[in-house]
C-alpha cells in the first residue's frame, strides 16, 4: 500500500510552479496531491501524480532535479479524533513523521504522510484495521 | 634536519656569486637555443655578454603565462626534443594548459629540492609517505613521488580521488606522512572522524601540503585533527612543480631554494622590484634549467621576502604566505578570497558538481558573499531538514578553508552557466569609486 511521491527541487523564483504544472499538463499527467515546503532561497514541491514514471521522465528532461520517495495514504473518516487515534497508533509504534500533508472530501479524509520507516508505518495502521489507499485508488479520486 | 647544507645554508654573498655565475650560464643558453629568448632580448638591444651579475637580472624580460601559451606547447624549448624525458602540463582552467618540458638534469634538480623540502619536515628514509596528490599531468603526484624516492623514503602512490579506500590504505600501509592539497587533507580529516577507525590508530606524524594558498587556521585545525605538523611546499608548474619551496621546523615562512630558483618581488603595475620586504609580485629566474628554462616569470602571486638568517640555520630566503593572486583575488570583508580555493572545497564535496557561481556585492557598506552550487541528482532529498543540512555542511567547509562564511544559495541543475572556454565563476558588484 506505499505510494511514489515526487519531489521537486524548485528554486524560489517566480514561474516556476506555473512551469512544472503546464510540463505535467502537456504530457497528459494529472496532479491528485501536492504540497510545497519552502525556505528562502529554495522550495521542494512534493505531488502525487497519475503517472510517476512518465512525469520522471518529462520532468528530468527539462533538467528537473526529482527524486521518488515512497507514502502512505491514510483514508479515514472525516470527524473529531479520527486522525488523532491513527496518529497515536504511529507515535506508540515509535514511528516519526517526516512531513505529511491531508485532503478532504465530504465524508472521508485522505492523510499523506512521509514516515521515517514506511513500511513499518503501513503494517501497523493496516494491522489496526485502518484503511490505506493504493496508488489506483488515489488517481480515481 | 638539512638535506644539502652547503646550498641551504650558504653565505648569502657566497650565494650572490653562485648565482651570478648561474644566471650568465642560463642566458648564455637561452640566447642561443631558444629562439623566443633570443628575439625578446634582442628587441631589448640586450645580448648574453650585458649580464655580468646577478643585479643585472632587472636588465632581462619578464616572461608571462600568455607568452606560453602564444607558445603552446613547445614555443620555449631551448633543447632538441630527443633530450626531454618528461613532459608536465597545468589544469588549465584557463584555456591551454601550460606546458613544463624536463631533460634528465631538469628531473634530477627537482628531486634535489624536493627533498630539500622533505628534509625539513623531518620527513627521512624510514618514512612511508602517502603521496595523494594526482598523479599525471599535474606536477604534484610524480614531483612529490620522485622526491620521497630521492630521500629513500618508501612512496605509497595512492594519486587523489577515492576517499574511504585513501583513508583504509593510510591505516593498513602506516602511512607516517601525507602529501596533498590542504583542502584535501581537511576533508580526509573529516571523513577520518567520521569513520570508525579512531585517529590513535594512524602513524601519521607529517602533512606536506601545497599546489594551494592556505592559511594558518587551517595548519591549526590539520595539525588537531590529523595528529601532524602540517608544512608548506611550494611549486608551480612553469618552474618545475612542488620543491620550488618549502619550510623548516620553525614553521616560519617558505625557504626557496635559490640557488635554483631566483626569486624577485616586483610591483605588479611599475614592474620596477620592491624594496626588499616589501610585497609584490613574485617573479622566478630558473637558474639551472635546460628544457624549459624562464626568465624572469611572472608567478602572479603576491608575497613578500625574509631575507634574514631563518633560526633553523638556513640562510635560503624565506617566503610568506602567498596573499594572494595579483590576477583574481578578491578581497570580501577584508579577507582573501581565492577563486581556486572555493573551487576546491566544492571539488571535494561529492554532494556537489563541480560548477559554481561567486557573487559579491556591497549592501549598506557590507560586503556580501554568495555562492551558487548545485546538488547532485542523487543528493536532492524531498525532506527539507536534509537540504538545509547541505547547505550548512558546505558553509561551514568554506569557513573553516577560506576563514569567511558564505551565504550559500543552492540552485536548480544546471542552471549556473557552463562554458567551453573561459568559465566565469566570479561576479563582484562592488563599485569602489
Amino acid at each position: 500500500m506505499l505510494i511514489k511521491q515526487l519531489s521537486i527541487f524548485l528554486e524560489n523564483k517566480k514561474g516556476r510552479f506555473t512551469e512544472v504544472a503546464k510540463i505535467l499538463g502537456d504530457a497528459g499527467i494529472n496532479m491528485t496531491a501536492f504540497t510545497v515546503s519552502e525556505n528562502s532561497d529554495f522550495g521542494i514541491l512534493r505531488l502525487i501524480v497519475s503517472d510517476t514514471d512518465k512525469a520522471i521522465k518529462v520532468l528530468r528532461d527539462k533538467l528537473y532535479a526529482v527524486s521518488v520517495a515512497d507514502v502512505v495514504c491514510l483514508h479515514c473518516p472525516n470527524q473529531p479524533g479520527a486522525l488523532g487515534a491513527a496518529m497515536d497508533i504511529i507515535t506508540k509504534a515509535g514511528i516519526f513523521i517526516e512531513y505529511m500533508y491531508a485532503f478532504s472530501m465530504g465524508d472521508a479524509a485522505n492523510v499523506i504522510l512521509r514516515p521515517d520507516n514506511v513500511e513499518k508505518c503501513a503494517e501497523v495502521l493496516t494491522a489496526n484495521k485502518l484503511q490505506l489507499l493504493a496508488e489506483s485508488d488515489l488517481y480515481k479520486l | 634536519m638539512i638535506w644539502n647544507e652547503t646550498m641551504e645554508c650558504m653565505d648569502r654573498e657566497e650565494m650572490r656569486k653562485l648565482q651570478s655565475i648561474r644566471l650568465k650560464r642560463v642566458v648564455e643558453h637561452v640566447y642561443h637555443n631558444s629562439p623566443f629568448y633570443r628575439k625578446k632580448m634582442q628587441e631589448m638591444g640586450l645580448e648574453p655578454g650585458d649580464i655580468n651579475s646577478i643585479d643585472d637580472i632587472t636588465k632581462l624580460p619578464f616572461t608571462t603565462k600568455q607568452d606560453m601559451r602564444d607558445n603552446y606547447p613547445y614555443g620555449l624549448l631551448a633543447v632538441p626534443h630527443s633530450e626531454i624525458v618528461r613532459l608536465h602540463a597545468s589544469s588549465g582552467t584557463t584555456g591551454k594548459p601550460v606546458v613544463a618540458c624536463y631533460t634528465r638534469k631538469d628531473l634530477s634538480i627537482w628531486a634535489e629540492v624536493t627533498a630539500r623540502c622533505l628534509t625539513a619536515f623531518g620527513v627521512t628514509k624510514n618514512d612511508r609517505v602517502q603521496v595523494s596528490y594526482g598523479y599525471g599531468l599535474f606536477t604534484g603526484g610524480l614531483g612529490a613521488h620522485n622526491g620521497v624516492e630521492n630521500i629513500g623514503g618508501m612512496v605509497i602512490p595512492m594519486s587523489s580521488g577515492n576517499t574511504a579506500k585513501q583513508i583504509q590504505l593510510m591505516h593498513d600501509f602506516g602511512a607516517t606522512a601525507l602529501c596533498c592539497t590542504p583542502s584535501y587533507a581537511l576533508f580526509l580529516a573529516e571523513t577520518i572522524h567520521n569513520s570508525n577507525i579512531p585517529i590513535d590508530e594512524f602513524k601519521l606524524r607529517v602533512g606536506v601540503f601545497g599546489a594551494e594558498p592556505w592559511t594558518e587556521n587551517m595548519r591549526k585545525e590539520l595539525e588537531n585533527k590529523l595528529h601532524i605538523k602540517a608544512y608548506d611546499i611550494y611549486g608551480l608548474t612553469e618552474v618545475c612543480g612542488p620543491g620550488v619551496g618549502g619550510e623548516c621546523e620553525c614553521q616560519n615562512g617558505t625557504h626557496l631554494w635559490e640557488d635554483h630558483f631566483f626569486p624577485e618581488i616586483i610591483d605588479p603595475h611599475t614592474l620596477k622590484p620592491v624594496e626588499p620586504g616589501q610585497k609584490g609580485e613574485l617573479v622566478f629566474t630558473t637558474l639551472t634549467k635546460e628544457g624549459m628554462p624562464l626568465l624572469r616569470y611572472r608567478t602572479r602571486d603576491l608575497t613578500h621576502l625574509i631575507y634574514d638568517k631563518c633560526e633553523c640555520g638556513r640562510t635560503a630566503v624565506r617566503m610568506g604566505r602567498i596573499l594572494g593572486r595579483s590576477d583574481d583575488m578578491l578581497i570580501i570583508r577584508g579577507v582573501n578570497v581565492f577563486p581556486s580555493t572555493v573551487e576546491s572545497v566544492i571539488l571535494e564535496m561529492p554532494e556537489f558538481e563541480a560548477q559554481y557561481l561567486i557573487l559579491v556585492d556591497r549592501v549598506n557598506n557590507t560586503d556580501t558573499f554568495q555562492i551558487q552550487v548545485e546538488v547532485r541528482p542523487e543528493y536532492y532529498s524531498d525532506e527539507m531538514n536534509k537540504m538545509i543540512a547541505l547547505k550548512n555542511k558546505i558553509a561551514a567547509r568554506m569557513q573553516s578553508v577560506i576563514g569567511l562564511k558564505p551565504d550559500i544559495k543552492i540552485v536548480e541543475p544546471r542552471s549556473i552557466e557552463r562554458s567551453t572556454g573561459k568559465a566565469k565563476h566570479v561576479i563582484d558588484n562592488r563599485k569602489f569609486e
